[in-house]
């Protein structure tokens, strides 16, 4: 007998079968799912919970709420002053950016209390009388080792304040200063969107952000590593 | 870049000004928040990013020669920006800007590795051993413009690149896109009490570094002004940093040949 004649035999027998099937019965299969339906109920509850700490409880944890010393009107301030943004928040002589103002350019006009407005005489009464800074939380302040230049993109490619600040101009009071409570900065920075969701330009001020524009925009596009943008324009 | 104007800032440094009083060395640590000790005698350890050389002729008295090197990271260019340090980051901490030619040292992207630190000829990298601690007060002198670095980071000399950012926010104000000579200098260059130092871009002829140095495009920058010579030229690293010396010894040493390799190679 050859090898082949041997196998074709072995797999004949193989084919016999020796014992009957066993017969599934319907009442035994609605036995088993009996159990199995509390744990599939417990995984689904469970996945439901953790996306909801994940998604909405964390984040609401992970920023602190903080409210600023002096709520300002943005638009009432806005319609007084003749140069828009740069009225208050000016460019220095040699090209440096003054951010927020200090005292001394409030105190022009509000040496006393000029209106009815509670906020007003809160500050005047607080700081401009105890010759005090007013220690304002800054929404777009970056990391220390981020050096942006305001002249390259409003002087030089004179681009729009809103562009990255939002519509903060037109805000009648500040909104709540919601600050990391693990990293320090402001929400701001990594945006009101957990998701990471941008729909405007302002949304955001992540360095992905700096970089997608100056990618668009083709500028300092030097790096010989990356043949991308550079480091050393932001960070030195 | 949009206008194609690539710059390529470079240094001169005549060597027989040179005096060797070190004030580039204290200017640089004042103007780029560089961390000290209060023991920083091992030089090993220390952080300098410019730093003065002694070199002799190797005579004796009567002939005895001395010779100060003030020696800033030479910011190699090597082959299309590929210097040595460039080359071997496996963090993209250190880069090389095609527009303005100076090679970047990114401390928050640096890991320590120090692989720049082995490929760089010239040891002007530096490895923070210790997180920087100032004396009292002097904390409230740092430059603002420059980031202080943690330990684990290396760092070395960025021609002080803050003051070219600088530079540009004031050109920007007055309308301008360019920047004069004099608007960007490093703060060794200001510093140097015997003008030994002069800074500027090696692409522009108007500058006094491209008439001091005449370097030679043909010949990657190598210099055409006899005088004129760069650290370890045969490596091929074509750095930016160009030294200036009537004396041959001086020259001769710039290139570091070894005891009685000159001699072979003349004869040959």
């Amino acid at each position: 007998m050859t090898t082949e004649e041997l196998a074709n035999e072995a797999s004949a027998k193989d084919q016999q079968p020796t014992t009957p099937p066993p017969e599934i019965s319907p009442s035994t299969a609605t036995d088993d799912n009996g159990s199995g339906g509390p744990i599939i109920l417990f995984f689904i509850l469970g996945l439901a919970a953790s996306l909801i700490v994940g998604w909405v409880i964390f984040p609401q944890l992970l920023y602190s709420q903080k409210k600023q010393p002096v709520d300002f009107n943005h638009a009432l301030h806005n319609e007084l002053v003749e140069d828009s943004c740069e009225s208050c928040h000016f460019f220095r002589e040699d090209g440096s950016y003054s951010g927020v103002p200090k005292l001394a350019q409030c105190i022009e006009c509000h040496e006393e209390v000029n209106g009815e407005d509670p906020e007003e005489a809160k500050f005047v009464n607080a700081y401009v009388a105890n010759n005090r800074e007013v220690p304002w939380l800054i929404y777009s302040r970056q990391p220390q080792n981020v050096f942006f230049s305001h002249a390259a993109h409003v002087k030089m490619a004179e681009m729009d304040c809103v562009t990255c600040h939002g519509h903060i101009g037109e805000s009648e009071s500040l909104k709540v200063y919601e600050e990391n409570r693990i990293s320090g900065y402001s929400r701001d920075i990594w945006g009101r969107n957990i998701a990471g969701i941008k729909r405007n330009s302002w949304d955001r001020m992540k360095m992905d952000d700096c970089a997608e524009c100056h990618r668009n925009e083709g500028v300092n596009q030097n790096s010989v590593q990356t043949l991308r943008g550079g480091c050393f324009v932001c960070h030195h | 870049m949009k206008n194609g104007n690539f710059k390529k800032f470079g240094m001169v440094i005549d060597l027989d000004k040179c005096t060797g009083c070190g004030a580039c060395m204290v200017a640089c640590y004042a103007e780029n928040n560089i961390p000290f000790r209060e023991d920083d005698t091992d030089k090993m350890l220390s952080v300098s990013w410019m730093h003065v050389y002694r070199l002799n002729n190797g005579k004796p008295f009567p002939d005895y020669e001395e010779c100060f090197l003030p020696r800033p990271c030479q910011h190699c260019e090597g082959h299309h920006g590929h210097s040595p340090c460039v080359s071997v980051c496996p963090a993209t901490a250190t880069d090389y800007n095609m527009a303005t030619g100076i090679v970047s040292q990114i401390y928050p992207r640096c890991f320590g590795c120090r692989y720049c630190m082995g490929a760089c000829p010239y040891h002007v990298r530096q490895f923070n051993w210790w997180d920087p601690i100032w004396p009292d007060g002097m904390e409230k002198m740092l430059n603002p413009n420059v980031s202080v670095r943690m330990r684990g980071v290396v760092e070395k000399c960025s021609f002080c690149v803050q003051r070219y950012q600088l530079a540009m926010d004031q050109a920007y104000m007055e309308g301008r896109q360019e920047i004069e000579e004099d608007d960007y200098q490093t703060a060794c260059t200001e510093t140097c009490p015997a003008g030994a130092i002069t800074f500027g871009d090696l692409n522009n002829p108007e500058h006094a570094v491209h008439q001091l140095a005449q370097p030679d495009p043909a010949h990657e920058g190598r210099p055409k002004n006899p005088k004129a010579f760069r650290l370890l030229e045969r490596l091929g690293t074509n750095p930016k940093i160009y030294y200036l010396s009537r004396r041959e010894w001086v020259r001769r040493a710039g290139d570091n040949y070894l005891k009685g390799e000159f001699q072979n190679k003349a004869h040959s």
